[in-house]
């Protein structure tokens, strides 16, 4: 069987995880462990190495999503977990400014790993301190082709426009990619 | 009796003026750290040759650091040459019309000059002088005045304590600017500013890049704030440890596209969900 695999990274308590879980059709296979430090006000627990979502696209085909560990001292893994990937998917949570930073961090890092399509996530659009993607765009200084998408983790239709969007973005760029030679 | 100290106490320039005034003849060391030293022999008061760690004093690599050779070139030229001095080397190649006997002192000139003005950016170390001490015998000497040399040093070292302010930490990656209104078409860029662009990275802090293109601090800083000027490149805020570890090069390309059709069966199922 033929598999295709999606990161989703992103800061600390962006959403990672809600956002596998809200579209896999397994039971996410979380590695998460209970937070011991100061992050701990803001979640119980964290994702350590990744998690694993699958979505069956026909009989020879399955689409994994990887999700990153956010916190910085687990930033080893991401390099190893964007090996061979389609694209990724850089989830920010829109209401917690503080994390933008840390975002455009990420996407930097990211994008020296390999040279594959990206979109960002706007995440928690359904928090009233949310910033709307466009003002998201400018405050993490993107370019204004990258998108940047309402997304509500938690939702299932809101994540399937965002994984649509990025494989739109992903067809695109195999678009502009020369012809192979037909095989004879 | 040799004169010894510290560079703190005493720069590289007030031990050339001293050099310079009392028309010394001798080898002046200079040791910067355990890996690190460089040697200046003077002949009454004239710098005559440099000679730096690491690097080859020969005749043929110098006149390649110094553009007036190709590597391919003095490698053939080492392979065809039976000689084994400097000085014969040059007359081989002068008899062979390869270089002419101006381009080779001019060559040999330019590599003393660009050593010593690296010289002028080490602020600490140790140095001694050693009277009457002088360049074996076998390699090219040149006489240079130290009166441009003093003036150019002092130059150098205002324009290094300005770069030091422009760009105090070395510790910190760059990036490219996303600046749309550069004119790309219009930047030339030299070959140094090439090799500094091609390792531009978040992961890659600017000493790093320093040290596997061999770059000192003066170098590096300078080639840095040409490109900032230039609006091309950004730093970073610190993202990695300090270190001496090998800068990673640029990402590899990205991976071949999976085909069309998986893409579309991709979107088509994920449509459905």
């Amino acid at each position: 069987m033929q598999t295709v695999k999606m990161v989703v990274t992103g800061p600390f308590n962006s959403g990672k995880t809600a956002f596998i879980g809200s579209i896999s059709e397994i039971p996410v296979v979380r590695t998460e462990r209970r937070i011991t430090d100061h992050t701990r006000s803001i979640k119980e627990q964290t994702t350590v190495a990744m998690d694993f979502g699958r979505i069956t696209i026909d009989k020879d085909l399955a689409l994994y999503l990887f999700g990153t560990p956010g916190q910085k001292r687990f930033d080893f893994m991401w390099e190893i977990l964007s090996e061979g990937m389609l694209g990724f998917i850089v989830m920010v949570d829109s209401a917690r400014p503080e994390t933008f930073r840390e975002a455009r961090r990420i996407l930097d890092t990211f994008r020296t790993y390999s040279n594959t399509p990206f979109v960002i996530a706007a995440n928690k659009q359904d928090d009233e301190d949310a910033w709307p993607p466009e003002d998201l765009k400018i405050a993490l200084g993107l370019d204004q082709d990258v998108r940047v998408l309402p997304c509500i983790a938690t939702q299932k239709e809101s994540v399937k426009s965002v994984l649509l969007e990025l494989l739109y973005v992903i067809l695109e760029n195999a678009a502009e990619e020369p012809a192979h030679p037909r095989r004879r | 009796m040799a004169l010894k100290g510290n560079l703190k106490d005493v720069s590289l320039n007030q031990l050339l003026n001293l050099i310079y005034l009392a028309h010394k003849t001798g080898a002046l060391t200079l040791q910067r750290d355990s890996n690190t030293t460089a040697r200046l022999y003077f002949k009454e008061g004239k710098l005559i040759q440099a000679a730096m760690d690491g690097q080859s004093a020969r005749l043929t690599d110098i006149l390649v650091q110094v553009g007036k050779l190709t590597a391919d070139q003095a490698k053939a030229i080492r392979a065809r040459a039976q000689v084994d001095t400097d000085k014969e080397l040059g007359l081989l190649m002068i008899q062979n019309n390869v270089l002419s006997q101006a381009d080779i002192i001019q060559g040999v000139k330019n590599y003393l000059l660009e050593s010593v003005y690296t010289l002028f950016t080490w602020h600490q170390g140790t140095f001694r002088f050693d009277p009457n001490v002088l360049p074996p015998p076998e390699r090219i000497t040149v006489a240079v005045n130290l009166d441009h040399l003093i003036i150019e040093g002092s130059r150098r070292v205002q324009e290094w304590e300005h770069l030091r302010d422009e760009l105090p930490d070395l510790d910190v990656p760059l990036k490219f600017a996303e600046r749309p209104d550069i004119n790309i078409r219009s930047i030339n860029l030299s070959v140094e500013q090439w090799k500094v662009i091609s390792f531009i990275n978040s992961r890659n802090t600017i000493r790093q890049i320093a040290n596997f293109l061999k770059m000192d601090e003066f170098q590096i800083r300078r080639i840095v704030y040409g490109l900032q000027t230039a609006g091309l490149v950004d730093v970073m805020p610190a993202t990695t440890p300090p270190g001496g570890g090998p800068p990673v090069p640029l990402p590899p390309p990205a991976p071949p596209p999976v085909g069309r059709n998986v893409l579309l069966r991709v979107i088509d199922r994920i449509r459905k969900i």
